[in-house]
């Protein structure tokens, strides 16, 4: 007796190849779907290997992934805090080269894989404290600064570092929508820049850095406003002067060139006294250089933080 | 039947009302969802402050779109706009004196004395209570619809003092407080335009001639 079993799919519903293989392109294509793909793309950054943990991590608890990714300031990619989260992802971080140039022995280009493998990378757990008066701790990964600094050999006429984020006009603001001068630059002194406590720094929560976070590399200086570490940075100049730095251009009355947490000096128009750390209800204290004074506060012997501001 | 008369019907301030409330009721709608960013209380602090500035601006818009539009019913809604601007302007007051400050009268005194942008958006918010109290029609009655009408001139300082108040909190992208600053200030041209053309008018002949002396 011959049984007839019936097919488990039946072939009218096998979608035509050519068809499903568009499907990814049709869904991208609608305007919701693209942008929840977009942001799942944006939040796939690469897990990296090999990281290991550092003295120099606060216990404190880490803020959600989420806050510190959808709660940015990045001018270049909008003035609202949730724009950079979408408006960054335009920019293009791939291939990336930093120049490093000025009063060094070495002058030379790094492509990001050899800033990647310029030191181990470690986990750093800082406390990061916004000049608006709002903090977040994040779990970052990077190395020591001074291990690119000692590669390049500075001569002794370099007593600054200037650093400068890339400009691509064609996915960025512009000046005067942004309402600063273009490229956002920043700048350390040289004892600055070779404290082990700032870092070059590649990554956070485990993986490489998001766009709207500073991707592909930035600077992290923990003891200063947030605006000091700039991100995604193409070049690394080693000057004789102090270099101008982008708040500073735009309202020196507000923002100086050291620009270190200190709760006893306001800005001009709000008390530095006290923080909001994103997630808590209560305001909190602002500590002197962001809690970090017992490692740094020595920089600044002997200066007058009111005229250093 | 025309625009006046539908403007002038009893039950269009039933919409108009909860129209109002609309962003206040979003916003309570967002706080339910917990999508109010990663910092609630700056989100609220905007929102609210936002709102006061819109209000204050559709509350200004009455008069000259009364008259360019021929709309007088217009004026009907003008009490409820005005209060509305006070309801933001006190959800925005609130936020920054309970959320954000959690009472603490000391910072607050301290904020209000030393940081102008706060002198200027409390001045602004101030201004408005003795206009919210005296909108009702026994105070209309009680202060003389001459003296209420200078009274509530004050909501021009307000306005002015919400558009400075904007202005000087924003670190660098000035474009939307100079926007608003640029919509009172087209509001109150006109009412300056409209009153030296109505003294000018209404100069009797006589003591015209006497006013182009040189005083």
């Amino acid at each position: 007796m011959l049984i007839k079993q019936a097919p488990d799919i039946p072939s009218s519903e096998i979608t035509p190849k050519h068809l499903y293989l568009n499907r990814r392109s049709f869904l991208a294509g609608l305007p919701l779907v693209g942008a929840a793909l977009a942001a799942r793309n944006a939040r796939a950054g690469a897990k990296l290997e090999g990281v290991t943990k550092s003295p120099f991590s606060t216990t404190e608890k880490v803020t959600p992934y989420n806050d510190v990714t959808h709660y940015n300031n990045y001018y270049e990619f909008g003035t609202a805090k949730d724009q950079p989260a979408s408006w960054a992802q335009k920019l293009k971080t791939s291939p990336w080269t930093v120049k490093v140039e000025g009063e060094i022995n070495k002058p030379q280009v790094f492509d990001i894989d050899a800033i990647m493998k310029l030191a181990p990378l470690e986990e750093r757990i800082y406390r990061h404290r916004c000049v608006e008066a709002w903090s977040i701790v994040v779990p970052w990964i990077g190395f020591p600064l001074n291990a690119l600094i000692k590669k390049v050999e500075p001569t002794a006429k370099a007593r600054f570092v200037a650093f400068q984020t890339i400009l691509d006009r064609g996915v960025m603001l512009s000046e005067s929508a942004a309402g600063i001068p273009l490229p956002y630059v920043e700048g350390l002194r040289m004892d600055e820049a070779m404290h082990p406590l700032a870092i070059l720094c590649v990554g956070m929560y485990g993986e490489e850095l998001p766009k709207q976070d500073g991707a592909p590399v930035r600077l992290v200086v923990p003891w200063k406003y947030g605006f000091k570490s700039i991100k995604s940075i193409v070049k690394i100049k080693f000057v004789e002067k102090q270099p101008p730095t982008t708040w500073n251009i735009t309202n020196f009355r507000e923002y100086g060139f050291y620009s270190n947490v200190n709760p006893e000096v306001d800005h001009p128009r709000w008390s530095q006294a006290s923080e909001r750390r994103l997630g808590e209800f209560f305001r909190r204290k602002t500590l002197m250089f962001n809690g970090y004074g017992d490692q740094v506060a020595q920089l600044y012997a002997g200066m007058d933080l009111r005229k250093n501001y | 039947m025309t625009l006046n008369s539908i403007l002038s019907s009893r039950w269009l301030k039933v919409p108009v009302f909860a129209l109002c409330l609309v962003p206040a009721l979003w916003l309570g709608w967002k706080a339910l969802n917990q999508d109010l960013s990663a910092n609630p209380i700056e989100f609220i602090t905007h929102w609210t402050g936002d709102w006061t500035i819109r209000f204050l601006c559709i509350t200004l818009s009455i008069t000259p779109l009364r008259k360019l539009l021929r709309l007088p019913e217009l004026i009907r809604f003008r009490r409820m706009l005005g209060l509305f601007a006070f309801f933001y302007a006190s959800l925005h007051f609130l936020t920054w004196f309970v959320l954000d400050k959690f009472f603490d009268w000391n910072e607050i005194a301290k904020d209000v004395v030393k940081r102008p942008f706060i002198t200027a958006g409390f001045t602004a918010f101030v201004l408005l209570i003795p206009l919210a109290v005296t909108s009702t029609k026994g105070w209309i009655r009680r202060l003389g619809g001459k003296r209420w009408q200078a009274l509530h001139r004050l909501i021009y300082v307000s306005a002015c003092a919400g558009v400075i108040h904007y202005y000087w909190l924003v670190k660098s992208d000035i474009r939307l407080p100079v926007f608003y600053g640029a919509i009172v200030a087209i509001l109150l041209a006109y009412r300056l335009f409209t009153s030296v053309m109505k003294n000018r008018n209404s100069l009797p002949r006589a003591t015209g001639a006497a006013a182009r002396e040189p005083t």
